[in-house]
């Protein structure tokens, strides 16, 4: 628990209605997306303001408290984790948009602001931000920028890093510093937004974000192509991208994703072994032929049924279908493990092949839905918790799958970040002057690591600790004990 | 690191770049200028965003950090006892995603995480397994409005509905609150669900009203000394009518379609009987012969909600002997916050071994009145009523039973009538069963946003499906100095069918 002189000094910055430090509502904020890890924060602030965060952050600075900043705690590597005996800075009550630019397509928002606000904001100006995680109806822009997040049209449009063009970040000194260009598009000097960008909330925290926006295409066309299996549908993919054909996107789902996803959405999705859904954006023509193209293509790769969607309310079915996939888990399991990684798209129908032989070995089901597209891998261990020896078994699967797609030339993550869950492989991936070289920079924002630690990179084990998923222990479970 | 050039180190005192006039590349930001450019967007901006986004707007009143204070000390451990805690393999249906966040009345509101559904069920979860049941957990759990909203939104199929009812139930046999608090529950629980004690307290309200005597308190200042749930009830006091008793009996209009019963509800026959004589006459008009035995009593959903599981068993146990034997095809109910609760009616007895099959039996027969008309047909002629009506999804309509499509059929179905959609649909109004008079602050702040995209539909009037969707939107109209034209759909129907000009349903 806080100090009492620490939660005066909070109250002081905060007022009494934004600093919570009551042992059940510290809980609450004990894991982000991501359970299987759990810490309860010593106290949670919620700033209202910029200078807020800054006091804040200088005060935790003085004190030698570590802090962690969280938006709306969708995180799926742990990153908004708090530390122990740490301040849990939550953003969420920072949600203005700050400054609409139509004609510079720039805009301002606070780290608090839902990604699907600044499309809604604009969208009548014929413009939209177009980094769309899954999430986007919840996950906040602070946190799309600390994880570098994707989503299913960045495939064509790039990520989180190529859509945000200027930040006011709080170091974590407390000095207020901004980074990146203002309206002009380029500024000299260090290109310390692409190190701030994906920093998983290391370096500081972004107080004001200028977000690049971009106009909506002229036409789009979507399409839901049916396969035998995941490998078929693979070399759709490989034909598509290998014709020069660029989707706006390309996601692939296989049959128990299929599964889960009929149950808790109902987009009507075909019953098959995997599904793609593809869609093209741009002017009417370039799309047209291409639609065209990439019909026969699917096709020829075997596609048993392929469906367009005629109008915005089936695409908009077909992707809410995609969207929910990782919530509707719950639906055919109590659990599950996801990865992130990313394998060469040349290497799909390998590491497809090899994770389920994997899961058939372990007696583990493994439901897959992914960006085919560049090749983010999102693999679904799935678990029941309430059995005993479970958990480690899901670990045990998810871990053998990144090393699998390191082998074949991939990496840990694709857009969830490291975090805490993905550190330990960070050794599989980078040499340690490899690392080193990430510490010195981490150094040269927060040298005294007090902002976010013990992310990203693997900490060595302490006595005691043991790897893998939160679990009570059993005099704990038992009400007899409880964790400080 | 450390071997920098400590003179080129900014963290040294004094800036080392001022020579070069480096910062002045960094301009304001906030400059006239651009707040003119956020303003002149902002009032183009689109339909789904809250007010409070736009900073050029100016930022909403917030009840922020009300679940925060404690009153009572109260303590049990271990927080739930066996019967009917919230179910475990329900809580595992949650996968932390957070989907539910941003239709979350009171995530809207605080942004806080143990005042939004996910975090309710963390909480919940703690309290099974590990944490005692203590103020601030009950807070959270009473500040939630049970709106629903988070069951449409939720992908993994988290049923909040029968986890909170669950919560609810323990914590009202369990957890001991304070004497005023107690009271305050207790006098709600004596009054709205009998309609006869109901109808003799609102006899000196209709003086009362007539003299206009809580204007003048008001303008004396009496009122602001009121304790602050007594003035949410006086805000929310409808004007009261002439009382329409609905017949035991009603034949329908030529040839007969169906037998149905009519529930009248407790707060709508006392204070919206007109809502029930138009409804009647519309079931008739429709061919329907419709039943609606007098010893009917309170459905008990407002008991349900409020975890008052025992009196809601009496009640549902008399409701249903009411209606059993009285060889019916159905059971109309228009009353939204009724209906969703008489759909679960065999879930809710689960456990009377003798009224467990009977009531499933009756919960199976249960329509929401808009629902029915659309399963049936319409057959009665609709007389054009030309108006703009604002649609309101009461959250045990849209949320709860998922009824959203047919009462807009139902007014679209009406020439010339207008339906007009209302910004943040899905957000509750506040009104929330008895929410509005244990919670008055952020029902008051949920109201008044409520109001406020409800008039800035232009819509000429607006229509809903319940009672206290509508005391609490003429509530926070009234606060504004606005007012509006309300009715519930039926009475737009029966306006219709009667071919009665469309200014019969815009006199207040």
């Amino acid at each position: 628990m806080a100090s009492k002189r620490l939660i005066d000094q909070m109250t002081a910055i905060l007022g009494p209605e934004g600093v919570i430090s009551e042992r059940e509502q510290l809980r609450s904020y004990e894991c982000d997306g991501l359970m299987n890890y759990r810490v309860v924060p010593d106290l949670v602030v919620l700033p209202e303001t910029a200078e807020q965060v800054q006091k804040i952050v200088k005060l935790c600075h003085d004190e030698g408290i570590p802090f962690v900043a969280r938006g709306s705690g969708t995180g799926l590597s742990g990153g908004a984790l708090p530390v122990e005996a740490g301040v849990l800075i939550v953003l969420s009550r920072m949600r203005r948009i700050l400054e609409v630019d139509i004609p510079n397509q720039r805009v301002v928002v606070e780290p608090g602001v839902i990604n699907i606000w600044v499309s809604q904001a604009i969208a009548d100006e014929g413009y939209y931000y177009a980094p769309d995680p899954a999430s986007q109806i919840i996950s906040s822009i602070g946190g799309n920028l600390a994880e570098n997040s994707g989503g299913v049209h960045c495939l064509k449009y790039g990520f989180t890093t190529n859509h945000v063009v200027g930040a006011e970040v709080v170091l974590p000194d407390g000095s207020v510093v901004d980074i990146g260009g203002g309206k002009a598009p380029d500024a000299p000097g260090y290109e310390l937004l692409g190190a701030f960008v994906g920093s998983e909330g290391t370096l500081g925290i972004a107080t004001k974000i200028t977000l690049r926006v971009v106009r909506k295409p002229e036409a789009v066309s979507t399409l839901l192509a049916a396969f035998k299996d995941t490998e078929e549908a693979g070399d759709a993919v490989s034909g598509i991208i290998g014709s020069g054909i660029v989707p706006a996107a390309i996601e692939m789902m296989d049959a128990l994703c299929i599964e889960a996803v009929e149950t808790a959405v109902h987009p009507g999705f075909p019953e098959a072994g995997a599904i793609l859904i593809v869609e093209l954006d741009g002017p009417q023509a370039e799309v047209e032929t291409q639609f065209q193209q990439t019909i026969e293509i699917c096709e020829e790769a075997g596609a048993s049924e392929i469906r367009i969607a005629e109008d915005d309310a089936e695409r908009a079915l077909f992707w809410k279908g995609r969207k929910a996939a990782f919530a509707a888990m719950g639906r055919i399991s109590n659990d599950y493990y996801v990865q992130d990684s990313v394998v060469p798209r040349t290497e799909l129908g390998a590491v497809l092949k090899r994770i389920s032989e994997i899961g058939r070995e372990a007696g583990m089901r493994v439901a897959n839905v992914f960006h085919a597209g560049d090749g983010n891998l999102h693999p679904l261990v799935l678990y029941d918790n309430d059995v005993p020896g479970e958990a480690e078994k899901a670990e045990d699967v998810a871990g053998e799958i990144v090393l699998i797609c390191l082998e074949h030339g991939g990496s840990l993550t694709g857009e969830h970040g490291i975090g805490k869950d993905k550190m330990k492989y960070m050794p599989k991936m980078f040499t340690t002057d490899d690392l080193n070289v990430m510490q010195l920079l981490r150094c040269a924002f927060d040298p005294h690591h007090l902002c976010n630690p013990g992310k990203i990179f693997p900490t060595p084990r302490l006595c005691g600790e043991r790897p893998g998923p939160f679990r009570m222990h059993p005099v704990q479970k038992a009400g007899l004990a409880e964790n400080f | 690191m450390d071997n920098r050039n400590d003179s080129l180190d900014p963290r040294q005192s004094g800036n080392p770049y001022d020579a070069m006039d480096a910062t002045e590349r960094r301009t304001d930001p906030s400059t006239a200028q651009d707040q003119a450019g956020a303003q002149a967007v902002g009032a183009g901006s689109p339909q789904d965003l809250p007010d409070d986004t736009f900073a050029s707007r100016g930022a909403v009143r917030q009840t922020v950090g009300i679940g925060r204070s404690t009153e009572t000390g109260s303590y049990v451990f271990p927080a739930f006892d066996d019967h009917h805690p919230p179910e475990k393999d329900l809580i595992d249906d949650c996968v932390h995603c957070g989907f539910c966040l941003p239709t979350c009345p009171t995530y809207v509101l605080f942004g806080e995480e143990m005042d939004s559904p996910r975090g309710r069920i963390y909480l919940m979860n703690k309290a099974l397994t590990e944490e005692p049941m203590n103020d601030q957990m009950v807070r959270h759990w009473d500040l939630c409005l049970g709106c629903m909203a988070c069951v449409t939104a939720c992908p993994s199929g988290v049923q909040y509905d029968k986890l909170i009812e669950a919560t609810r139930g323990q914590i009202e046999r369990r957890y001991q609150r304070s004497p005023q608090d107690r009271a305050f529950r207790e006098m709600i629980f004596q009054l709205f669900p009998y309609p006869n004690r109901l109808r003799l307290a609102a006899a000196p309200l209709k003086l009362y009203q007539r003299f206009g005597i809580g204007d003048r308190l008001r303008k004396a200042g009496v009122m602001d000394m009121l304790p602050k749930r007594l003035k949410a009830m006086e805000a929310l006091m409808p004007m009261l009518t002439e009382q329409q008793e609905v017949p035991e009996v009603t034949a329908p209009v030529g040839e007969k379609r169906r037998r149905v019963g009519f529930i009248k509800g407790c707060v709508q026959r006392v204070f919206f009987s007109d809502v029930n004589s138009a409804t009647v006459r519309v079931l008739a008009a429709e061919g329907c012969e419709v039943v609606a035995p007098k010893g009917q009593g309170c459905c008990g959903a407002l008991s349900v909600h409020a975890g008052r599981e025992e009196e809601f068993q009496r009640f549902a146990r008399n409701l249903i002997d009411e209606f059993e034997d009285q060889g019916l095809d159905n059971i109309i109910i228009n009353a939204a916050g009724c209906g969703s609760t008489l759909k679960e009616y065999g879930y809710l007895l689960r456990d009377d071994a003798e009224y467990a099959e009977r009531a499933s039996a009756f919960a199976a027969k249960v329509r929401d009145v808009t629902e029915f008309i659309q399963e049936l047909g319409p057959v009665a002629e609709r007389h054009p009523l030309p108006v703009s009506a604002a649609y309101h999804d009461a959250c045990h309509l849209g949320h709860s039973q998922g009824i959203r499509r047919q009462p807009r059929q139902t007014l679209k179905q009406i020439p010339g009538m207008e339906v007009r959609e209302i910004k943040e649909a899905e957000l509750c109004c506040g009104s929330a069963g008895i929410y509005n008079m244990v919670e008055p602050e952020p029902a008051t702040e949920l109201g008044d946003r409520k109001a406020k995209n409800v008039l800035n539909t232009g819509a000429r009037m607006v229509v809903t499906s319940n009672p206290g969707c509508m005391l609490q939107i003429q509530a926070s109209l009234k606060r504004m100095g606005e007012s509006m034209p309300m009715a519930h759909p039926m009475e737009v129907l029966d306006a219709s069918i009667r071919g009665e000009p469309v200014e019969t349903l815009l006199r207040q």
